[in-house]
């Protein structure tokens, strides 16, 4: 049995090696560090086996001049961080964990706090070698095998097995975070907060609480950041933090209505006396959740399903405000909900963020969890929104369909790379995508 | 540190490398396959490593360790760690149904590799001493069903280890038998996890300490230490009833 980070188990066993090109030679799905919520990295049940890139993490190459890098697709934000933070140079984006690879993170086309001002990963990546489903050995870039290229930027790993990433690394100024904390008495402010902070801020992102009685739906936490300048950087690198895990898997009830309250007030309240301004360790600032290991291990047994959708711009603060108010009413309790802003669509055919504004909800499973995921998508198509794939577990094809004009295009160029649709996932199974 | 490793390319020997590497240490990777050991050293340069360089070797072949200890030695200018991290893994399954196979884990675990130590062993005792570090195995502590042949051939090399650093300990050469517990590498994917499991890196930051501070042996994940004294002090009878 496997799973995503979700914890919501499917069948099918993993296998992992260090040399990549033979790993991938048979297989139908490749998948990194697990970290998707969902089904995404799960085998079709048909193939039951997922390859694991999570060994073939050599660098193969890094030009200091330029930043450019090139390693396999297992190599992961982690060591990116270990490796090129003590030389003043980052990943080109900041998603909230670091235990993703390469791989994945071209397959999901990751975004972070910083997408209004970066855009997702694929903008900064430069080539991709790829082994087809028919067994040959390509590069797709902007200039070779175009249209590959675009199609395996969010492509959730169905155009072909990626083998290496080459993309840049920006030079920072320190790896040092400066940031500032305000809290927001309710969701207008809130939204405002954003849009204000994407103009002045590279990162920029906050936790709200979406249980709040109806005067204050959305207070929250909004926090903007940038990297800290030499003068004001602490001395020295940034070193690694100490992570405990959750020793065990939590009861189904740890997660309630009650609970979920009670920590969003806790969180609330906590920040009311936060120093304005302050220096951060970049692992607290970008990945506060990686603090515990597995903490996926809280939602219990059956496990739990994000659920990340954008809110296109055209909706405006009322399609936000009518979806959060929809959320409540449904009864999903949803710990630490996240929203931040997004920039344009980038150039990935199944990207996920567009110009608008993404809200991201932990649902433990429980009996309606379908119910719910069904009546909160059938509201964000009416808002002209997406799901992101990589936290998918229970978005119905047809929904999906109706999200995504750009399916058609998608499986045309899948069509063209894999005619007998080899390349599968439990996922792309259930959204009928191969 | 000026380290020779045979090994460097998979598993926890790689992520020893990059331990290695990330110190700002120069390291000679030795291997058997041209393209791996190209890679493997421009993955460690870029990862922190003073100096890379590399040559062939393989542990099947035992003519090859002279000489490429000797171009080691050359390239370090002069070496005062050597690493093997190299073997072969079969399971009893495997093992006792293809003599062959069994053949190579007996002579690559154990005779090949006690003649690369004594090659390195030579190196080292010529200049005063220096660190010898061989991963040997948890499995070579008692006789067990699942690894008998492989285990063996730990057992041996856990032994010349020994004896070794009894010898020349004192002369300055401080010998180092690294015994891994049940760690999640290519190796044992296919097998069961047991409890105790560790992560290559999290081993690696531990066998790299016992061999900075001269420890003789060193278990990792160090739980095993504690596992093994248990196993050790069992009864035949136990060891005979139960299937690990």
């Amino acid at each position: 049995m496997l799973s995503g980070w979700g914890r919501v188990f499917g069948p099918g066993r993993e296998i992992a090696s260090e040399d990549i090109e033979a790993l991938t030679r048979d297989a139908t799905l490749t998948r990194g560090l697990a970290r998707s919520y969902g089904d995404s990295s799960l085998p079709d049940p048909r193939d039951g086996v997922v390859a694991s890139s999570r060994l073939a993490d050599r660098i193969l190459s890094f030009d200091e001049t330029t930043g450019t890098l090139r390693a396999e697709a297992g190599f992961s934000l982690l060591q990116i961080n270990r490796t090129f933070w003590k030389r003043d140079f980052a990943a080109p984006v900041g998603p909230g964990t670091q235990f993703i690879t390469l791989g994945g993170m071209v397959s999901a086309d990751v975004h972070g706090k910083d997408h209004h001002a970066t855009g997702a990963f694929g903008v900064h990546v430069s080539a991709l070698r790829m082994r087809l489903s028919s067994g040959d050995i390509v590069t797709a870039s902007r200039t070779e095998n175009t249209d590959l290229f675009k199609a395996t930027i969010g492509g959730m790993g169905l155009m072909g097995h990626i083998l290496d990433v080459t993309f840049k690394l920006p030079k920072i100024s320190s790896a040092w975070v400066a940031i500032e904390t305000e809290r927001m008495p309710d969701i207008d402010s809130y939204l405002a907060g954003l849009k204000d902070a994407a103009r002045r801020f590279p990162f920029t992102m906050g936790w709200i609480d979406t249980l709040g009685a109806s005067g204050n739906l959305g207070r929250g936490v909004l926090m903007r950041g940038r990297w800290a300048t030499k003068d004001e950087a602490r001395p020295g690198v940034p070193m690694p933090l100490v992570r405990p895990g959750l020793p065990i898997v939590l009861p189904d009830f740890a997660i309630s209505r009650f609970t979920v309250s009670a920590f969003n007030a806790l969180f609330y309240a906590a920040h009311s006396v936060i120093a304005p301004r302050k220096i951060e360790h970049p692992e607290t600032f970008f990945y506060p959740l990686d603090a515990i290991r597995n903490w996926n291990r809280l939602y219990g047994r059956r496990g739990f399903t994000q659920y990340q959708c954008v809110i296109p711009d055209v909706a405006g603060p009322e399609g936000v405000k009518s979806f959060l108010n929809l959320l409540r009413r449904t009864g999903g309790s949803s710990m630490l909900s996240v929203i931040k802003d997004c920039g344009d669509e980038g150039e990935g055919l199944l990207s996920f963020p567009l110009k608008g504004t993404s809200v991201a909800l932990d649902l433990p499973v429980r009996d309606d969890t379908q119910k719910v995921v069904d009546t909160l998508n059938a509201h964000l198509i009416e808002l002209g929104g997406r799901v992101y794939l990589a936290k998918d577990r229970f978005t119905r094809a047809a929904d999906y369909r109706r999200m995504d004009r750009r399916i058609d295009n998608w499986k045309a160029i899948k069509q063209k790379y894999d005619p007998q649709g080899r390349l599968r996932s439990a996922q792309s199974a259930r959204l009928e995508l191969t | 540190m000026k380290v020779v490793m045979l090994g460097a390319t998979r598993g926890i020997g790689r992520s020893l490398a990059r331990l290695i590497a990330s110190r700002g240490d120069s390291i000679h990777v030795l291997g058997r396959n041209a393209d791996d050991i190209a890679k493997c050293a421009e993955d460690l340069k870029v990862r922190g490593a003073l100096a890379v360089s590399t040559g062939l070797c393989d542990l099947v072949t035992p003519s090859g360790f002279s000489p490429a200890l000797d171009a080691a030695d050359q390239a370090l200018g002069g070496f005062d760690t050597v690493i093997l991290s190299a073997g072969v893994f079969g399971t009893q399954d495997e093992l006792g149904e293809n003599r062959a196979r069994a053949a190579e884990v007996l002579t690559a675990n154990f005779t090949n590799s006690v003649l690369f130590c004594e090659e390195a062993r030579v190196r080292l005792l010529a200049r005063g001493g220096g660190r010898l570090a061989v991963f040997s195995s948890v499995a070579g502590e008692r006789g067990r069903k699942p690894v008998v042949i492989y285990g063996a051939t730990k057992a041996g090399l856990s032994h010349y280890l020994e004896g070794l650093d009894h010898l020349y300990r004192a002369d300055g050469l401080i010998t180092t038998a690294i015994k891994p517990g049940f760690v999640r590498t290519s190796m044992t994917q296919h097998l069961k996890e047991p409890p105790f499991a560790g992560d290559p890196d999290d081993v690696a930051k531990t066998i790299l300490s016992a061999i900075l501070r001269g420890a003789p042996v060193v278990y990792a994940p160090p739980i095993w230490a504690l596992v093994m004294m248990v196993i050790r002090l069992l009864p035949r009878a136990v060891m005979r009833a139960v299937k690990f």
